[in-house]
């Protein structure tokens, strides 16, 4: 009840305003006129009667006023007015507005950006994948190390059998494939998949269908493929009539039965895919065999999709128990190993858990920007409101309350950032792909989701917000606290009465310094580490290293004839004049390719009870040390004679020999890998495999010949281009065999520029943001300094009139300058040093505390600050001062 | 007769509910009838008497209605709302409580 009377009341105060008004007035007259005829009944005349009532009652205007503020709505009566107000006030000085406006939405613009980029990687990173909040990486763990890993076939179909919290369990290996049309072959990229793919994320085919659930099962039972719908408008020109067409995969027909919608670029980050087959199909893509119902062999990657209201620990629990239960079923194949769920974004199978923590860093640099940013427009705020000082005073002087012009200039500032984040939004959504342009170009097409939802506009929205309080809020405290007697009497603008004002000024400029040599000093730091990963040994010669692969595996060549078609084509490359080594491998170092591994026996090493030592390798062709420059330390290299008929034998890395042999010399040693015995013949120097910033870890190498492969990468060492690499490399391989053409030629410094590909987003992110931050500072202490010239103008000019001279001013201004620039570096070099700390895992091999960097940083912000103190210093020193003391 | 007393801050809200209870009344009674009972020596501001009871009328302790005044003249009436009377008694119990506890430190030595 009392509510709706008080809702009544609240809507007629608002829409029925000049009504409740009218009443009101009728209200007092009533009391006045009461109060008139007691007087005059205390006999006074009526005239008098009236003016003694009115003088008793107070100022009617007043007591008006409060009753409406006693109304409750004062404050929603306010806002369109405010509004009003404040615009005109925006036209009134349109330099001013532009200006503000601009640096706000700078500020406000690239959060959102960054925002965006941030939310798309975490929250979508699988464009029209529905309900991506309930989907989680699925991946194997092994006792020992902390990587997640693929999975079994066997294991996942148990898992899907016997887990209830969770809807859906996805299965995908990444595949590449000889896509053959007509008497040209072409590699494509795409994804072994289990037969629910499509449904399970909620993709459906544009033509035809997706998989259906028998077509996981039978070996190689389902020759079937959907096509991506580039593929389709690409080479099918968008044909209706595609479904039912066949195609070559791998050697092998299959037939189309789905086009995947536009927009669907399959489920890994950074790539986009052109087909999808039946994970049945595997063999067809692998050229290591069958794996379909080997517990042993882990390859798939995967996902799963929880039920609504299953939190990621509950079915992590289901999944590591299931897992528990295969253990102890199967301990030949599954002890040690475990199954987890991570968030998408972790996923170990992609770049997303490398971009993220640089985006993260990112985002907070970019808030530093934009109170940089704020900071810039509170000055100008400031100098505007000295400016409405009279406006301000009159305002008080009339009955306004303090909360009342706090309100109008908070207002102001509101639609100033109001502005200032539509503009905002659209430079977001100006720059939502601008990561893919960031991003180093990959082989395959790159799509980074970007997208302006419910989400940003939120986030943006509390940035504006923010963004107000910071830049209105002192202003207008300072405005609201003002002395009115002084305001009033003091019309001319002296140093002293400005000192207050003026410190807050510096204040705030010493904050955008500290903040701006926050970022450059993190700009620095980046720019240090992607230096030192540049420079970072790999354990192998990058320099002139090539690689590119040679697929025989889906052509006819069988096992024997790849074997003699390989060392053909080796001596042949290895004669081109210009290569000076060549090798074959069946690995190759930072690619998203994984090493083999396999369980190994040491005699004389007792392995611990529950230990299963598992080991990664690779398998290489001789000369393979020479050509990556990779040193053997003892022993000799593989040879030709080290073939399927000979012993089998081992070459070992320095740490793998230390480890298991303990210093003695391993040579000659017999090791037991899976079921065979070899014999070490070698021990090479430890290397990086996966990336620049694993450990050393124990790793062996076995001769490709040992174990022959219809896949093999060939290294080539040479100081020529690439391309011309690729073609003279293309010319042997055509004259050896006319039906097969030469893969593209890496360089290994592209291999491990794409793997630092992260370092290089965060070096152009942090660079532009730092470059913006810097700017803004620049152009606050500009703005602080040749204000306060220009305020005193006549204190400057007295000074010329006693003597002191155009270097002595200058040095005046330019020591202000200095100590500002001095404050600022002094409180920022002390944020730095605790909070760099935080980038720690963005870093390699650089400290967070560099002093090298620190000191760069101090150069640059001194070199910026001093040319931005520059000019309002000259302006000081020439100061006419008969013109200065008689204004 | 002496100053009239400024009122403790918040009583004001109390006394013209009292007041109200007795029967609906406009602005201007209220004022009289306060200083009748108090023997003129609380005085209500008018400047904070009409405030207060918009403020009041917007808590929906108390309604206003346009009514006849002794000489025909339209005057705004204000009476208690049950919520009010409740308010009223819950507040004067507190009051209550609150100046017997003054007292009891008052007079001990």
């Amino acid at each position: 009840m009392r509510w709706t009377n008080q809702l009544q009341l609240r809507i007629r105060s608002l829409f029925q305003r000049q009504a409740a008004d009218r009443e009101l007035n009728d209200e007092l007259d009533f009391h006045l006129q009461k109060q008139t005829e007691e007087f005059i009944a205390q006999g006074m005349d009526p005239q008098e009667a009236r003016l003694a009532a009115l003088r008793s009652f107070g100022g009617v205007t007043q007591h008006q006023e409060e009753c409406r503020e006693a109304r409750g709505t004062r404050f929603l009566e306010n806002i369109p007015q405010d509004i009003r107000f404040g615009l005109r006030m925006l036209r009134r000085s349109p330099g001013f507005s532009i200006l503000t406006i601009l640096c706000l939405t700078l500020g406000i613009g690239a959060n959102a950006a960054v925002f965006t980029w941030i939310e798309g990687t975490v929250l979508r990173p699988y464009p029209l994948v529905s309900h991506q909040e309930r989907v989680m990486v699925l991946g194997g763990t092994e006792r020992g190390v902390s990587r997640v890993v693929p999975i079994s076939w066997p294991d996942f179909l148990d898992l899907r059998k016997n887990c209830t919290l969770i809807d859906s369990f996805i299965a995908e290996k990444i595949t590449g494939a000889t896509l053959s049309i007509g008497e040209r072959s072409e590699t494509a990229t795409g994804s072994l998949v289990s037969a629910n793919y499509f449904d399970a994320l909620g993709i459906h085919p544009i033509l035809g269908r997706g998989f259906t659930p028998d077509e996981d099962y039978g070996r190689n039972a389902h020759p079937e493929m959907v096509i991506s719908y580039v593929e389709w408008q690409t080479r099918f020109q968008g044909d209706p009539r595609v479904i039912g067409k066949t195609q070559l995969l791998n050697g092998v027909p299959h037939t189309i039965v789905g086009v995947a919608p536009q927009g669907f670029y399959g489920t890994f980050v950074g790539y986009s895919w052109q087909f999808w087959v039946p994970a049945s199909m595997q063999e067809t893509f692998d050229s290591t065999g069958y794996h379909l119902e080997d517990r042993g062999e882990r390859w798939i990657e995967g996902f799963a999709r929880l039920k609504p209201g299953v939190t990621l620990d509950q079915a992590r629990q289901e999944v590591a128990a299931v897992a528990k239960r295969l253990e102890a079923e199967y301990p030949a194949t599954n002890r040690g190993h475990g199954v987890t769920l991570l968030p998408i974004w972790q996923s170990p199978f992609n770049a997303t858990s490398a971009v993220l923590p640089i985006l993260v860093v990112t985002l907070g640099a970019v808030f530093f920007v934009l109170l940089i940013a704020s900071a810039n427009v509170s000055n100008l705020l400031l100098v505007k409101a000295f400016g409405r000082r009279h406006e301000m005073t009159v305002r008080l002087a009339m009955g306004a309350g303090r909360s009342r012009i706090l309100q109008q200039l908070l207002t102001e500032g509101l639609i100033l950032s109001s502005i200032a984040a539509a503009g905002g939004l659209l430079v977001a959504y100006w720059c939502r792909n601008l990561l893919t342009v960031v991003l180093p170009a990959r082989t395959a097409p790159l799509y980074v989701p970007g997208n302006i939802d419910w989400r940003v506009l939120a986030m943006s929205a509390a940035v504006c917000l923010i963004a107000t309080l910071v830049f209105a809020l002192v202003p207008a405290i300072q405005t609201s606290n003002m002395d009115l007697a002084g305001a009033l009497k003091s019309e001319s603008g002296t140093l002293l009465g400005a000192r207050g004002r003026s410190r807050l000024r510096s204040g705030l400029v010493l904050v955008q310094v500290a903040l701006s040599f926050l970022l450059l000093v993190g700009a620095g730091l980046v720019i240090q580490s992607l230096h030192a990963l540049r420079n970072a040994d790999p354990g192998f010669s990058a320099r002139g290293l090539m690689v590119t692969y040679l697929d025989l595996f889906g052509t006819s060549y069988d096992r024997e004839r790849a074997s003699n078609f390989q060392d053909q084509l080796l001596d042949r490359v290895r004669a081109i004049s210009g290569v000076q080594s060549a090798a074959y491998s069946r690995n190759i170092p930072f690619t998203y390719r994984p090493y083999s591994s396999a369980p190994i026996k040491v005699d004389g090493y007792d392995a611990a009870p529950d230990e299963r030592i598992e080991i990664e390798y690779n398998e290489v062709s001789p000369g393979y040390f020479a050509t990556t420059g990779i040193p053997l330390v003892s022993g000799r290299d593989f040879t030709r004679a080290d073939n399927e008929t000979a012993h089998p034998v081992a070459i070992v890395n320095e740490t793998m020999a230390a480890r298991y042999w303990r210093g003695a010399d391993a040579i000659g040693k017999r090791l037991q890998v899976k079921d065979r015995s070899m014999t070490v013949v070698g021990v090479a120097k430890n290397s990086k495999y996966e990336n620049l910033l694993e450990a050393n870890k124990p790793f062996f190498y076995v001769p490709l010949r040992q174990n022959p492969s219809t896949f093999v990468l060939i290294n080539i060492r040479s100081q020529m281009e690439p391309a011309t690499v690729a073609s003279a490399l293309g010319r042997e391989i055509q004259s050896l065999d006319p039906n097969l053409t030469a893969y593209r030629v890496l360089t290994m410094r592209d291999l491990m520029d794409r793997m630092n590909s992260s370092q290089h987003v965060a070096v152009t992110l942090l660079g532009i943001f730092g470059g913006l931050a810097l700017l803004l500072a620049a152009i606050g202490v500009y703005g602080v300094m040749s204000y306060a010239v220009s305020q005193s103008t006549r204190d400057l000019g007295l000074r010329i009139a006693l003597g002191a001279t155009a270097p002595d001013l200058l040095r005046l201004v330019m020591s202000q300058g200095f100590f500002l620039t001095a404050g600022g570096v002094a409180a920022g070099a002390a944020a730095a040093l605790g909070l760099t700390r935080l980038m720690g895992y963005v870093l390699y091999n650089v400290s967070p505390r560099d002093p090298l960097t620190f000191a760069a940083a101090f150069l640059v912000m001194a070199l910026v600050c001093s040319s931005a103190c520059l000019l309002p210093a000259l302006r000081a020193a020439k100061i006419d001062p008969i013109r200065a003391l008689r204004e | 007769m002496g100053k009239p007393t400024e009122l403790v801050q918040g009583t004001l809200d109390l006394l013209i509910l009292k007041t109200l209870a007795l029967e609906p009344m406009h602005g201007w009674g209220i004022a009289q009838r306060i200083r009748q009972i108090s023997k003129d020596v609380l005085q209500v501001n008018q400047g904070a008497l009409y405030p207060a009871l918009h403020r009041l009328e917007h808590q929906g302790w108390i309604r206003a209605k346009w009514g006849e005044s002794d000489n025909n003249r339209r005057a705004k009436y204000y009476s208690l709302t049950a919520d009010g009377s409740r308010y009223l008694r819950e507040q004067q119990a507190q009051w209550n409580r609150l100046s017997g506890a003054i007292d009891l430190v008052l007079e001990t030595n």
